[in-house]
């Protein structure tokens, strides 16, 4: 358990530093100012479309960091010495995850809130957006952890994550954006579902992707 | 520590090749043994074999105490101060800061100590690296050409700490085509396969 926490501490840190979590969060909010460039000023059609927006920009700002969750430390030989000491890849895969959520979730939670002032959401809208990315950004982060494992030992990995990571968010965006609106009760209990099968799968997925990685 | 080491009838299979068969040895506490031999023979997948990076193709290793494995890869992050880098593998191997510091002054490192990780130059980076394994606390040490890019007085550095860390009952497994100062070690030399 030592071993887990300091896993966590250490990826949880990494991503908080410089090169981490800021760009996403800047590229998150930079989709949200575009959209209304785009559509005019039309509070209604914002306001309607806006929660998709978010869950749209939400998707594309956790592609971002899929490159730093697992080639540096495969390179650099930190995963090689995690199994020198007999800490089994599921438990690396367990806490990478766990880091990356914490590291991903909350500041994507705290950005939403600009962003749905950017895109006139009411309060309500933004209260469900809120909690669909409270329930959708687990998925998120283990779907991360899960490709970023799989493209680690690809060069010029960043697209080929991309391709890999965008059809098996699919359920997320669906469910997720179909959690605002009026029907939203059933829709939020399908997101969860998703994400709790994505993060129930990725740590074992991720796990044989590192062991992938050594031959 | 009741450190042991034992291989038997090892072979490996890589890139669809046969790179060594059949081999055997055993190491008690306080042994060494030096693995030589042209490039390309297998040292470093032996090494990385009894660390459990990867699978035999037949045969089987024994380890007891902990190994810990000093290779090309330094495994320390480049933007922290090196002590700080340290102590992150030191925790995980339940040490405290004693730990690191021993293994700093062990290499020669101390007053390197807070400068960081990427800083390093090429032989500080070795030593770095061996800093780590001295620092791990494992019975079992595998040293791929753990001499590389060290200067006389790194290298008589590091014949001490091997030394010391054999006097406490350890066991020391190097893979290296130079010389290192191993006094009583046995040596294996690995013939390329036919």
């Amino acid at each position: 358990m030592t071993a887990f926490f300091a896993i966590l501490k250490r990826d949880l840190r990494l991503s908080l530093g410089a090169g981490g979590i800021g760009l996403p969060i800047a590229f998150f909010l930079l989709v949200a100012t575009l959209y209304p460039f785009a559509i005019g000023p039309d509070g209604a059609l914002l306001a309607r479309t806006g929660g998709g927006v978010i869950w749209v920009a939400a998707l594309l700002a956790a592609l971002l960091p899929i490159d730093r969750l697992i080639a540096p430390d495969a390179e650099s030989g930190v995963l090689d010495q995690y199994a020198v000491r007999g800490i089994g890849e599921e438990a690396v895969a367990t806490a990478k995850i766990a880091a990356h959520w914490l590291g991903f979730g909350p500041p994507l939670m705290l950005a939403a809130l600009p962003a749905a002032a950017l895109l006139r959401l009411d309060g309500e809208t933004l209260a469900a957006v809120e909690l669909g990315l409270l329930v959708g950004t687990p998925g998120l982060a283990a779907l991360g952890v899960m490709v970023a494992s799989l493209t680690a030992g690809v060069r010029r990995s960043g697209a080929l994550g991309g391709l890999l990571m965008l059809p098996l968010a699919v359920p997320l965006i669906i469910f997720g954006a179909g959690s605002i609106g009026d029907f939203g009760g059933g829709a939020l209990r399908f997101l969860a579902a998703s994400s709790l099968l994505l993060v129930a799968i990725a740590p074992f997925a991720a796990g044989a992707g590192i062991r992938a990685l050594r031959e | 520590m009741s450190a042991r080491l034992a291989v038997e009838a090892l072979s490996c299979l890589r890139g669809g090749r046969i790179l060594f068969k059949g081999l055997g040895f055993t190491l008690q506490p306080g042994e060494a043994l030096l693995l030589t031999g042209p490039n390309g023979v297998g040292k470093s997948s032996l090494l990385r074999i009894i660390a459990g990076l990867l699978p035999a193709f037949s045969g089987h290793v024994e380890t007891s105490g902990g190994s810990a494995l000093a290779d090309e890869h330094m495994a320390l992050d480049p933007r922290l101060p090196l002590a700080e880098a340290l102590g992150y593998w030191a925790r995980i191997d339940g040490g405290d800061h004693d730990t690191v510091v021993d293994a700093l002054a062990a290499f020669d490192l101390t007053r390197l100590a807070e400068v960081p990780v990427r800083m390093l130059s090429t032989g500080q980076r070795r030593r770095a690296t061996l800093a780590r394994v001295h620092a791990a606390r494992a019975a079992i040490w595998l040293l791929d050409e753990p001499g590389n890019g060290l200067d006389a007085a790194s290298l008589a550095l590091l014949a001490e700490a091997m030394a010391a860390h054999r006097a406490k009952g350890g066991i020391i497994l190097a893979a290296s085509h130079q010389m290192l100062d191993l006094p009583g070690a046995a040596s294996l030399t690995l013939e390329a396969a036919a």
